[in-house]
């Protein structure tokens, strides 16, 4: 299976007056054709840097790539980019949809004008055209009346059909990829399973790839293939869904997995929280970032940052635990 | 054994608007009791923090009646009244919004016990290190400003403020909804402690369900600003009556990727209406899957269906 995309070593930091924030401290992964990857892990973890920079978003200064390197559709290194290619790239082959639809959907202009603007610009369609593919479109997320709503403006659109029509705008181009930054976060639980739904549709009718950021580990086990978990900049650990969720490895994942409750359990489990804070990313700790909260850390945790492994196929982690040199029981 | 504590008639709340009546709160009635965990679980809009602010007297109420220990509170007066706003306290959603970023922590946390005069000099030092201890912060806290805090620790002190005049009861109103996973579970296992130690009684409102079906030990469900079935925490999870609460179960996914691969969910169409105006009859018509021609005409009452258990749907009579 190919890759659509591959981030290698990738590294983003802010520059405030406060000193320098390591947004992203070094992370790597792989987006096969054709799949959902989730991106998980606690706010401030850095998972919305990592994916506005692949669309080059952030404005620089305040923002550097430091190193790595985002490879889209096996050629073309989206960090090299002038912004200028950049932008024809967002609007045709990556499509994002954000967490809040109603700042990313411009207020004074007709849902229909924002939907057949791309496709004018980036496809060359005459507007009867663009206007008939944006009903199409406006169908396919699941709006009724599209010939009305077309008309209409933001503001006439409850949460759920904003976000709807956001999905619409980033899909008009048929783009490869997809990028979903806390899709349903704003969302009420049954807008969300509605918009989850139409998410999984897409991918198996279109094909598209998918990468969804998310702290919801419900929304995860119901749409992602694979799972990366991030924190402090990094990602600790990376598999399948099953691996993640019935083989983890990694002390934080464990940590994740424990602190959420489950609609489904019959009795009353006690909550295990994960206690402490996650570190500022202005002064990283030297070692392994969730030491100071991970009840397994060893001495060499202080020390040195632990190095990726592979576990087996594709899960990975970095943990001392996987160390050979290291010999610990975990109960 | 069990004693009521508050009781709800009938309650309404409603706001003019420039085009018509909404109808946030309309004909509520529940009663909760004596050191219980009481759940309002419903979707973004339906009322709930309406409810809530109607029962604690920051609204008004348009119609019906709040009984606390068997006093309606909105005609209080006088000392009453003082002491009614000792013994009911609220926790905000929002640990941001709901510090004063001027005030010291430690001034944020005595505020109550400031208005109500109950300690000055040393000993509401002490009082504060108290409180600080029980919320698990260190008392060096106190002399330190709101903006030097996580949204836990914020949350926190927002516990602590309530706590400080020794209410008997707490509106918790989404207090954990702006928190992380790992954090939320902190906070939940403290208010589920102070419960333990101090007998409070907690009216718990949340749009998790997970964690309402956690924390309470009866729950109810509102749409629309009627309440649509009422229940052991446990009963409605494992046997919900109401259409709308089995749609509601059904939305929300299972952090378990082999149970959700097997999962048949009931999808909703569309979006939950306006209160402006409401249609006569059953709130939920426009999307019940069950609905039937009366269903539109009638609106069904919350009435008993099993023991303790209540729904509000004419496939229930
Ligand atoms: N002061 C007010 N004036 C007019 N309308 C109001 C006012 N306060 C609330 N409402 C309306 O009353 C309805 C219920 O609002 P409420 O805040 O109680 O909902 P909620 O269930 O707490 O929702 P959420 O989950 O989003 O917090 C909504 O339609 C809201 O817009
Ligand atoms: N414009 C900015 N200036 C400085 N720091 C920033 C900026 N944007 C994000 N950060 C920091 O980068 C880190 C990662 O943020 P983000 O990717 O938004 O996290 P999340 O995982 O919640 O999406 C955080 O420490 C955040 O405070
Ligand atoms: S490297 Fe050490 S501190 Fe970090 S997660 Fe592994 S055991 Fe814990
Ligand atoms: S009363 Fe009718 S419309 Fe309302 S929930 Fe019951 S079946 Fe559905
Ligand atoms: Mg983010
Ligand atoms: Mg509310």
């Amino acid at each position: 299976m190919k890759n659509i995309l591959e981030v290698k070593d990738l590294k983003v930091s802010f520059h405030t007056y406060a000193g320098e924030v390591q947004a992203v401290r070094g992370v790597s992964f792989e987006l096969r054709k054709g799949e959902v990857l989730a991106i998980v892990g606690e706010s401030g973890c850095g998972k919305s840097v990592t994916s506005q920079t692949i669309m080059r978003l952030i404005p620089s200064p305040p923002s550097i790539i430091k190193a790595g390197s985002i490879i889209f559709d096996e050629t073309i290194d989206l960090v090299q980019l002038s912004l200028k290619e950049m932008e024809s790239i967002r609007g045709s082959e990556i499509g994002m949809i954000f967490q809040d639809p109603m700042t990313s959907l411009n207020p004074t202009m007709t849902i229909g004008k924002q939907i057949t603007e791309g496709l004018v610009k980036h496809q060359g369609l005459t507007q009867e055209k663009a206007q008939k593919q944006a009903i199409e479109l406006l169908l396919l997320v699941g709006i009724s009346r599209p010939e009305t709503r077309i008309k209409q403006y933001p503001h006439e659109f409850s949460g759920g059909m904003r976000q709807r029509v956001m999905i619409a705008i980033s899909l008009a181009c048929r783009p490869k990829l997809l990028i979903a930054d806390e899709p349903t976060t704003a969302l009420d639980v049954t807008i969300q399973a509605q918009i989850i739904d139409l998410l999984k549709d897409l991918q198996d009718k279109i094909g598209s790839s998918i990468i969804i950021i998310t702290h919801n580990l419900g929304v995860v086990a119901d749409i992602a293939q694979r799972v990366a978990v991030m924190y402090a900049g990094k990602i600790v650990e990376q598999g399948t869904v099953d691996d993640i969720f019935y083989s983890a490895q990694h002390p934080y994942t464990w940590g994740l997995l424990h602190s959420i409750l489950r609609l489904d359990d019959e009795e009353k489990s006690e909550l295990v929280p994960i206690e402490g804070m996650p570190p500022d990313l202005l002064d990283p700790p030297l070692g392994c970032a969730f030491a100071a909260r991970c009840p397994h850390a060893l001495n060499i945790c202080l020390k040195e940052d632990p190095q990726t492994q592979i576990i087996q196929d594709e899960h990975s982690m970095a943990c001392w635990l996987m160390d050979k040199r290291v010999k610990v029981k975990i109960c | 054994m069990s004693e009521t504590i508050l009781e709800v008639n009938n309650l309404k709340k409603y706001f003019g608007v420039t085009n018509g009546v909404l109808k946030a709160v309309d004909n509520v009635s529940l009663s909760i009791q004596r050191g219980e965990t009481f759940g309002l679980v419903g979707e973004s809009g339906c009322g709930k923090s309406t409810l809530g602010r109607t029962i604690m007297r920051l609204y008004s109420a348009t119609d019906g009646e709040v009984l606390f220990n068997g006093e309606n509170v909105h005609q209080l007066k006088g000392g009453r009244l003082k002491q009614f706003n000792r013994e009911m306290q609220m926790v905000f959603q929002d640990p941001y919004a709901s510090l004063n970023p001027r005030m010291t922590v430690g001034d944020i946390i005595a505020e109550g016990i400031d208005i109500h005069r109950l300690y000055s000099g040393v000993k509401r030092r002490e009082r504060v290190a108290e409180l600080l201890h029980t919320v698990g912060l260190p008392e060096e806290h106190a002399s330190r400003f709101p903006h030097e805090f996580s949204g836990g620790q914020r949350q926190r002190i927002g516990i602590a403020r309530a706590l400080a005049i020794k209410p008997q009861f707490i509106v918790a109103d989404e207090p954990v909804s702006a928190l992380d996973v790992s954090v939320q579970a902190q906070v939940i296992n403290l208010f589920k402690r102070l419960q333990k130690e101090n007998g409070l009684t907690y009216l718990f409102i949340s749009h998790d369900l997970a964690m309402v079906k956690h924390i309470a030990d009866r729950c109810g469900v509102m749409y629309l600003g009627a309440l649509m079935e009422v229940a052991k925490a446990s009963e409605l999870y494992r046997k919900p009556l109401h259409p709308y609460t089995v749609a509601l179960l059904s939305a929300i996914p299972i952090p378990d990727p082999e149970v959700e691969r097997k999962r048949e969910r009931v999808i909703l169409e569309g979006d939950v209406p306006s209160p402006i105006n409401p249609p006569p009859g059953c709130r939920f018509f426009a999307r019940c899957p069950k609905a039937m021609p009366e269903c539109q005409v009638n609106a069904p009452r919350l009435i008993a269906v099993e023991t303790e258990h209540y729904v509000a749907c004419h496939l229930y009579k």
